[in-house]
C-alpha cells in the first residue's frame, strides 16, 4: 500500500487528476505502440497484491511525456474473483454486472447475432471472459520491454487469455479513412453548471459526469455507483461522495470501459464498392465516402463552419469537426445513414427554430410540422462516446485490394470507448443508432460499415444503403455484405487510482 | 374514414390456474412474447381490423409500496387483460372475435374466476372503460396500411433511380408510375381501397364531446382559478412529502421483460401501478386523463403526441375502484430509446400524469424533475412494467414514419396535379 495516498479529500470543484487513469484524459497519441492484455485471475491473493502496487499512469500532464503508460480495468466477474463482496458489485450499473455477452436480449440489441454471436467470439464469453484488462502504451520502440516486465509481474496472479495487439496506422483506419476526429470534450474545469437545462445548440463540451463517475452528468445528476460505508474503508483510502458526503465513493474518478474487437474485411469492403461502382474509381471512392460520411482525408461531406484561425492548436481538427447536419436535412450531402451521422447525429435538445417563446412552445408541443421532421433523433449530448480505440493487423491499401494482391493476416479495430453510463452511451448508440434499420426515419438499413446484414424477425432486410439525391429517389445499394465482424468484447470498470487500491484490499 | 377504437377486457384469474394459463399463452407465440398470427387458439392475423392486441397477466409486484403511507397492502387478484386496438367499433371487433375464435377464447378465459359463457356478453361485461387513449393517426386502417405498404414496395422496385435532368422530368416519371399502378390495378393487383364515409354518429359524438368538454371547462375555470392557490399549496405539500420508491427491479423480472423485446421494429409496453392515496392525487389524475383524452381526440390525431412520433396506440385504464392504473402502449424502437426519448422530449408530460402514481421520482411544480431524473425514473418504469405474454402487431417491419410516408406516397399518386417541385419531393419518398 506504499503508494496509496492516505487522506480523505474534501469534495470540491477541483478535479483530482492524480486519481484518474490517464486514458480518460489522453488518447496516448505519442505512444504509438500499444498492447492490451486480457487476463483471468488465477490467485486472488497475488492478484490483489499486484493491484495494490502496480504503477498506473494518471491523468496529470507530465513533461516530458512518460515513456510508457499502464492502465488497469476490471470486469464484474473480475471483481468477484478478487473477492469483492456482492453488495458492492451489484451497486455498479446492471449492464456492467451482466456483461456485454450476458444475455441473448442484450446481444440482440447490440446486433451481436449471426457472425457476431458471442458463441463465436475469441474472448469475452463463457470461460473466455476476461477478469482484468491491462492496457500498455509505449513510445516508439519501447513496448517490448514494458510488456515483458508486466507479463512477468502478472504471472503468479493471473492467466493471460488473450493479447490484443495494435498497430500504428498514423490515425487512419483499415478501410482507409482518417479516424478518431469527433470526440466529446470534457469539462475538466467544471465550468458547466450542474443543473438540468435545455441545450439549444449542439456542442462538444460534455459535463465531466458523462465520462467520470462521482461528478454531475448532463442532467446535473450523479450516476449510480457503489458508495461504501466509510467504516468498511478502514484505511480511509476512498474519497467521499460529493452527493452523499457520509459515504465513501468507490466510483469517483473511475468510469466504464468498453472493448470490442472488430475484424474488418478490407478486401470485401473495396471489392464490393468496386462492384457497385462498376469499376469506376471516382464512384467507388464517392460511395465509400458516403458510407462513412467523410472523405478519405477526414473532411466531412457536410461543409464545416469556417475553421478558426489556423494558428491555434487544434485548428485543423476544428475544420474537420465543427459542423452539424442542420444544413442537410434530406441527407443529400451526407446520407442520413452514413456511419458518422448515425454515431453522432449532432443535434440539440430541440429541433431548430426561432428564439421566441412562441416558437419554443410550438416545438415543445410538437405543433411545428417542419420541426417534427427534424426531430426523429434528438439530444445527442446524452449519447456521446469517448473513443480510445486502436487499429490492429497489417494494413492493406485499396490499391492492393483492387489489384487482387493478398496481404496475409487479419486486421481490424480494437474498439474502446469510455463512459459513465454504458446503457445510455455505448448500448444506446450501438442499438438505437448504429444497428437500427429505422434510424432517423429510414426504411430498411443498418449501419453501412457495422451492420450485421441479418434480416429482422419479420423478414425485413437491413443490408441496404440509401444515398438521398435532390433530383430523384434515393440511390440504393442493396445486398451489402458484412464488412465488420465482432470477435470479442467486454464491459470493464476503469477505477480511479484510490478505488483500485481499495479493491486490492481484502476489506472490500 | 373509419375511426379506431379499443377494448380492454380484464378479469381475475382463477386461483391455482395461473401457471396453466401462462403455459397456454406461451403456446400462442412464435418468438418469446410475440404472437404467432396464425396460432390455433386466437389467429389474430385473420382479423383484418385488428392493429395491435395483447394478452397480459396483471400481477403487480409493487402492491406493497402503499405501506410507505402506513396503509395495508391491498389483496388484488392476478388479472388477465385482453387488450386490442381495432378499426371500427370495439364491440363489433369483439363480436367477430367471439364469432370466429370462440373455442380458443373460451379456452383462455376458462382460466378466469368468473367466466361463465356465453363469450361475447362476458367479454363486453368485462370491457373496462378507458380513462384516456391515444391513437397515432385517426382513420388509418389496417387495410390502408397494408395496401399502402404494398404500393410503396412496388413503386420502390419500379422507380427509375437515376437523377432527373430537368425538374419537369419528375412529372413524367410520376405519370409513368401512375400508369404502372393503374395497369397493375386493372390486373387486380395493388388495390387501394377508398376509405368508407365517416360514420355520422361518430362525427356527431366528436362534435358533442368537443363542445361538452370545452363547456364544462369554461364553467369550471372560475372555480378552478379561485381554488388555485389552495391546490398549489396542496400540490407542493405532497410533492415534498410523497415517498419516492425507485429501487431497482428484480434482475430476473427485468430479464424476463428484455427477453420479449426487440423482435420487431415496434415493441409493447404494459405497466401497472397504484394511485397515490388521497383525494387530491386521484382528482388530479382524473382531471389530467380527461385532458389527455380531449387532446388526443381533438388535437393530437395526426401522427404526433407532443414531440413523440413513435407511439401507435396507448391507453390508461383505471382498475380496482380507481386505486390502480394500467398503462399500455405500442411504440417504435427499442425500450432504451423509448425511455430516453421520453425523458428528453416529454418528461414534463410524463410527470403531469405519472407523478400521481405511487413512488414516482420527486417532481417540482408538477412538470420539472421527476422523469428528468434519469436513473430513478428508469428504475421506476421498469419495476412497474409487466411482461406481456402475447403481443400481436398487424404490420411487422413498419414504423409510424413508414406508415406516414407510405400514406404520402399514395396521396401523391392520387393527387390530380403537382408542381415540378412537388413531383420531385414525391419521387424522393420512394
Amino acid at each position: 500500500m506504499a503508494e496509496a495516498p492516505v487522506k480523505a479529500p474534501v469534495a470540491g470543484t477541483t478535479v483530482e487528476l492524480d486519481d484518474i487513469q490517464g486514458l480518460v484524459r489522453f488518447a496516448y497519441k505519442h505512444h504509438t505502440e500499444a498492447m492490451f492484455l486480457l487476463l483471468r485471475i488465477r490467485d486472488p491473493g497475488a492478484a490483489r497484491a499486484w493491484f495494490a502496487h502496480v504503477a498506473v499512469t494518471t491523468a496529470r500532464t507530465l513533461d516530458p511525456v512518460p515513456i510508457t503508460a499502464l492502465q488497469v480495468a476490471v470486469t464484474s466477474e473480475g471483481l468477484r474473483a478478487l473477492g469483492v463482496r456482492d453488495g458492492i458489485i451489484e451497486a455498479f450499473s446492471p449492464e456492467f454486472v451482466s456483461g456485454m455477452a450476458g444475455d441473448m436480449s442484450r446481444s440482440r440489441r447490440l446486433g451481436d447475432q449471426g457472425a457476431n454471436d458471442p458463441s463465436r467470439w475469441l474472448w469475452g464469453a463463457a470461460n473466455r471472459m476476461p477478469h482484468v484488462a491491462v492496457l500498455l502504451y509505449a513510445l516508439p520502440g519501447r513496448l517490448g520491454e514494458l510488456q515483458q516486465s508486466v507479463e512477468a509481474q502478472l504471472q503468479t496472479g493471473f492467466e493471460l487469455i488473450q493479447r490484443l495487439g495494435t498497430s500504428d496506422m498514423g490515425g487512419i483506419e483499415h478501410f482507409g479513412f482518417v479516424d478518431g476526429i469527433s470526440q466529446p470534450e470534457l469539462d475538466w474545469q467544471r465550468q458547466r453548471p450542474a443543473r438540468d437545462a435545455t441545450q439549444a445548440a449542439y456542442q462538444t463540451l460534455s459535463c465531466l459526469g458523462e465520462f467520470l463517475l462521482g461528478y454531475p452528468n448532463e442532467y446535473g445528476l450523479y450516476t449510480t455507483r457503489p458508495l461504501v460505508d466509510p467504516s468498511g474503508d478502514s484505511l480511509a483510502i476512498l474519497p467521499r461522495a460529493e452527493d452523499a458526503p457520509e459515504s465513501s465513493d468507490l466510483g469517483r474518478n473511475g468510469t466504464y470501459l468498453v472493448i470490442r474487437q472488430l475484424r474488418q474485411d478490407v478486401y470485401m469492403f473495396w471489392q464490393a464498392l468496386d462492384r457497385y461502382a462498376g469499376g469506376a474509381a471516382s464512384t467507388r471512392e464517392h460511395l465509400a465516402s458516403a458510407m462513412v460520411g467523410r472523405r478519405l482525408n477526414g473532411a466531412p461531406l457536410v461543409k464545416a463552419e469556417a475553421p478558426s484561425p489556423a494558428s491555434g492548436p487544434g485548428a485543423p481538427q476544428a475544420a474537420l469537426n465543427d459542423f452539424n447536419y442542420l444544413s442537410d436535412p434530406l441527407g443529400t450531402c451526407c446520407p442520413l445513414g452514413a456511419h458518422i451521422r448515425r454515431s453522432n447525429p449532432r443535434n440539440a435538445d430541440l429541433p431548430p427554430g426561432g428564439a421566441g417563446i412562441v416558437s419554443l412552445l410550438m416545438r415543445t408541443l410538437g405543433f411545428n410540422a417542419g420541426a417534427r421532421e427534424l426531430d426523429f433523433v434528438a439530444s445527442t449530448r446524452f449519447h456521446r462516446l469517448l473513443r480510445r480505440g486502436r487499429e490492429y493487423g497489417v494494413a492493406v491499401t485499396p490499391a492492393q485490394v483492387l489489384a487482387g494482391q493478398p496481404v496475409p493476416g487479419e486486421r481490424g479495430l480494437q474498439f474502446i470507448c469510455l463512459g459513465a453510463n454504458i446503457q445510455r452511451q455505448f448500448e444506446f448508440v450501438q442499438s438505437a443508432w448504429i444497428m437500427n434499420a429505422k434510424f432517423d426515419g429510414m426504411r430498411d438499413e443498418a449501419d453501412p460499415l457495422l451492420g450485421n446484414r441479418l434480416p429482422t424477425a419479420a423478414g425485413m432486410s437491413t443490408d441496404c444503403f440509401s444515398l438521398p439525391q435532390f433530383n430523384g429517389p434515393h440511390e440504393r445499394l442493396t445486398g451489402l455484405p458484412q464488412f465488420v465482424t465482432v470477435l470479442g468484447g467486454a464491459y470493464f470498470f476503469l477505477p480511479g487510482i484510490r478505488a483500485l487500491r481499495f479493491l486490492s484490499g481484502a476489506h472490500a | 374514414m373509419t375511426p379506431q377504437s379499443q377494448f380492454t377486457v380484464v378479469a381475475p384469474v382463477r386461483a391455482g390456474r395461473e401457471d396453466a394459463l401462462r403455459k397456454l399463452l406461451a403456446s400462442m407465440t412464435s418468438q418469446p412474447g410475440v404472437a404467432d398470427p396464425c396460432n390455433s387458439l386466437l389467429p389474430f392475423g385473420q382479423f383484418g381490423q385488428l392493429h395491435f392486441a395483447r394478452l397480459v397477466l396483471l400481477k403487480d409486484p409493487t402492491l406493497g409500496d402503499i405501506e410507505a403511507y402506513g396503509l395495508p397492502r391491498p389483496q388484488w387478484p392476478v388479472y388477465l387483460a385482453f387488450v386490442g386496438d381495432c378499426d371500427g367499433p370495439a364491440r363489433k371487433c369483439l363480436a367477430e372475435l367471439a364469432g370466429r375464435a370462440a373455442p380458443g377464447l373460451c379456452a383462455i378465459f376458462e382460466h378466469c374466476a368468473d367466466f361463465n359463457g356465453p363469450l361475447l356478453p362476458w367479454m363486453l361485461a368485462h370491457d373496462q372503460p378507458i380513462a384516456a387513449s391515444y391513437v397515432n393517426w385517426e382513420g388509418r386502417t389496417v387495410v390502408q396500411i397494408r395496401e399502402e405498404s404494398a404500393l410503396q414496395q412496388a413503386l420502390a422496385v419500379k422507380v427509375n433511380r437515376t437523377p432527373v435532368a430537368y425538374p419537369a422530368d419528375a412529372q413524367q416519371r410520376r405519370r409513368e408510375l401512375i400508369a404502372y399502378v393503374l395497369s397493375e390495378q386493372a390486373a387486380g393487383r395493388l388495390p387501394l381501397t377508398l376509405p368508407p364515409p365517416t360514420p355520422l354518429r361518430w362525427r356527431l359524438a366528436q362534435i358533442a364531446n368537443a363542445i361538452f368538454v370545452s363547456l364544462v371547462g369554461v364553467i369550471a375555470l372560475p372555480f378552478f382559478i379561485v381554488l388555485l392557490p389552495f391546490l398549489v399549496i396542496q400540490l407542493r405539500r405532497l410533492e415534498t412529502t410523497d415517498p419516492e420508491i425507485c429501487p431497482p427491479p428484480d434482475p430476473a423480472a427485468l430479464l424476463e421483460l428484455q427477453q420479449i423485446e426487440d423482435y420487431d421494429v415496434t415493441n409493447q409496453y404494459t405497466a401497472l401501478g397504484s394511485v397515490k392515496p388521497g383525494w387530491f392525487r386521484l382528482g388530479l389524475l382524473t382531471l389530467v386523463l380527461v385532458a389527455i383524452q380531449f387532446a388526443s381526440r381533438h388535437v393530437f390525431t395526426r401522427g404526433y403526441l407532443a414531440r413523440v412520433q413513435t407511439i401507435h396506440f396507448a391507453r390508461w385504464v383505471f382498475l380496482d375502484g380507481k386505486t390502480r392504473v394500467m398503462f399500455t402502449s405500442n411504440y417504435d424502437g427499442g425500450h432504451q430509446a423509448y425511455m430516453d426519448d421520453f425523458i428528453n422530449k416529454v418528461a414534463w408530460g410524463l410527470n403531469i400524469v405519472f407523478s400521481n402514481g405511487l413512488g414516482w421520482p420527486r417532481t417540482d411544480w408538477l412538470i420539472t424533475r421527476g422523469a428528468r431524473r434519469e436513473l430513478p425514473f428508469k428504475l421506476y418504469q421498469r419495476r412497474h412494467q409487466l411482461p406481456t405474454q402475447v403481443w400481436y402487431k398487424a404490420y411487422p417491419g413498419l414504423t409510424l414514419i413508414d406508415l406516414t410516408r407510405n400514406a404520402r406516397i399514395r396521396q401523391g399518386l392520387e393527387q390530380s396535379r403537382m408542381s415540378d417541385g412537388e413531383a420531385l419531393a414525391w419521387l424522393r419518398l420512394l
